[in-house]
């Protein structure tokens, strides 16, 4: 088993708080990975961690490049940590608008991260760009129209086909269906449900949505004022919880 | 030499700790121990709350191990369960173990022959034959072809138990693990999914299972295992 991406011990202070204490774990290529918790428990600030985008104070974090070699994101040099971000990896925001250019047409948003890797041909761009549209749900027709015009779950969609058409083996995810209505969230997690398992990403999500985690991820970490008090199997942790935290988690959601 | 068992059960014990009431612990089993041969189906019996499901939980890895071993064996390698570590359990979900519970837990907007397809597709069957597959399990259990296209959010519970029951069998994984899988079936559904055990039986998979369905169960039990003898101590049993 290859750990596409591995964290040893890190850790995160704010002043006196702590964030993230001497966390470890490995993520393998094509695995999808929940990091669940309540807001505050330190989730989004591991994934910032994880993604190179926040310094640990401790411990390091390995990233697999893809000539084979295992690389600390500490070492990388700015360059190298952003064309990572913007080739081999993908980020899905909760707020699309954080992602997206809002000015900048549908075709454009998808083209720019191809160009972004040296793609010049402009015919070639817009063809690949209206192909992820409709891998999206998104009328090709529409190319043209700037996200401002589409509905929360279509900027969604459209966040996601930006992040995939640089084919990325890692894709961070930060409660990519919050704040977008259920019958919208069904079919977010559908299609993300069915690209990540065609495409063979992994994939780092971080929700507190424990249905999400249910549905998309193999292996569930449970996080509770920044350490990790559980993690295992998917459905062994939802059905079989061990942990005090990870039991009142689960027992606190209403069943529909 | 004499063939090793497709699945050898250990001393195997459950245990659960209930933290937000008090830590109440409740011992549910102890020294569980049997073995299932390839061709073999094994029933576990006794009254409800002894921890049936239990077991069969803990061997498809989805119940956490207090102790004890689960050896599930495939041809020259042997895993053990209780210490699998998740990517080693859901490789053994793809290849090697096959689960029907008693309900369908449904994926929005995939369709039955979908739902189905996928699970052929996981063991490693390519595209061509798991739609075949999905196509073949879908009318031996009688479910009609104009349902197939549809999601089975909205078929009745006898429908989407043989939804459940054909995405199970899809994989022809060599243990099958079937919690009550008839519990729902009229009577000439239920013979269909007899049949069904029995012509994968012949072909060797190795069966532990639950069926409260007296008719069912003789038919298809090769031995019944009281689970009555594994109560851990301590355990109150349900009156």
């Amino acid at each position: 088993m290859s750990a596409l991406l591995t964290a040893r011990g890190i850790t995160k202070r704010y002043g006196a708080r702590i964030a993230c204490e001497s966390i470890s774990f490995e993520v393998a290529e094509g695995e999808v990975l929940a990091i669940v918790g309540e807001s505050g428990s330190g989730k989004t600030t591991l994934l910032n961690l994880l993604s190179g985008r926040l310094a640990p104070d401790n411990g390091n974090v390995f990233y697999r490049m893809r000539d084979g070699n295992d690389r600390d994101l500490a070492s990388l040099t700015e360059f190298e940590r952003r064309l990572l971000a913007r080739t081999d990896w993908g980020f899905v925001h909760q707020d699309a608008r954080d992602a997206l250019r809002m000015g900048v047409s549908a075709g454009g948003n998808i083209g720019e991260r191809l160009m972004a890797i040296g793609d010049r041909h402009y015919g070639d761009i817009r063809a690949t760009a209206s192909d992820w549209l409709a891998r999206v749900e998104i009328d090709p027709l529409r190319i043209d129209e700037k996200p401002t015009q589409f509905s929360g779950g279509m900027r969604q969609r459209l966040q996601i086909a930006r992040n995939l058409v640089t084919r990325p083996r890692l894709v961070f995810m930060d409660e990519p269906t919050g704040g977008l209505d259920v019958s919208v969230q069904a079919r977010l997690l559908d299609l993300v449900r069915s690209l990540v398992a065609d495409l063979g990403l992994a994939v780092i999500l971080v929700t507190h949505d424990l249905a999400v985690a249910r549905l998309l991820s193999h292996r569930i970490l449970v996080m509770k004022d920044g350490q990790v008090v559980e993690t295992g199997l998917t459905d062994r942790v939802l059905d079989d919880p061990q942990a005090p935290y990870t039991q009142l988690l689960v027992s606190s959601v209403l069943a529909a | 030499m004499t063939q090793q068992p497709v699945l050898s059960v250990r001393n195997l014990a459950k245990t659960f700790v209930l933290h937000l009431h008090d830590s109440k612990v409740l011992p549910v089993l102890d020294h569980v121990s049997f073995d299932v041969a390839a061709g073999e189906c094994v029933v576990l019996g006794g009254p409800s709350g002894t921890g049936k499901s239990s077991i069969l939980k803990m061997i498809y890895g989805n119940y956490a191990v207090a102790s004890g071993e689960i050896r599930l064996s495939q041809k020259e390698y042997t895993t053990d369960i209780a210490t699998a570590s998740p990517a080693e359990i859901i490789a053994l979900r793809r290849h090697v173990m096959g689960y029907v519970s008693q309900f369908l837990r449904v994926i929005p907007r995939v369709s039955a022959l979908n739902i189905i397809a996928a699970a052929a597709r996981d063991a490693g069957k390519d595209d061509a034959s798991s739609i075949q597959q999905a196509q073949k399990l879908l009318s031996r259990l009688n479910v009609p072809e104009r349902l197939w296209n549809l999601p089975p959010a909205t078929f009745s519970g006898g429908e989407q138990q043989r939804i459940n029951i054909a995405r199970g069998f899809a994989g022809d994984h060599p243990l099958m693990i079937l919690d009550e899988p008839t519990a729902s079936l009229d009577a000439v559904n239920s013979a269909a999914v007899v049949a069904l055990i029995a012509e994968r039986k012949a072909a060797g998979a190795a069966f532990i299972g639950i069926f409260h369905d007296e008719d069912v169960r003789k038919i298809v039990a090769d031995r019944i295992i009281d689970i009555l003898q594994f109560s851990a101590p301590g355990k109150i049993l349900a009156a």
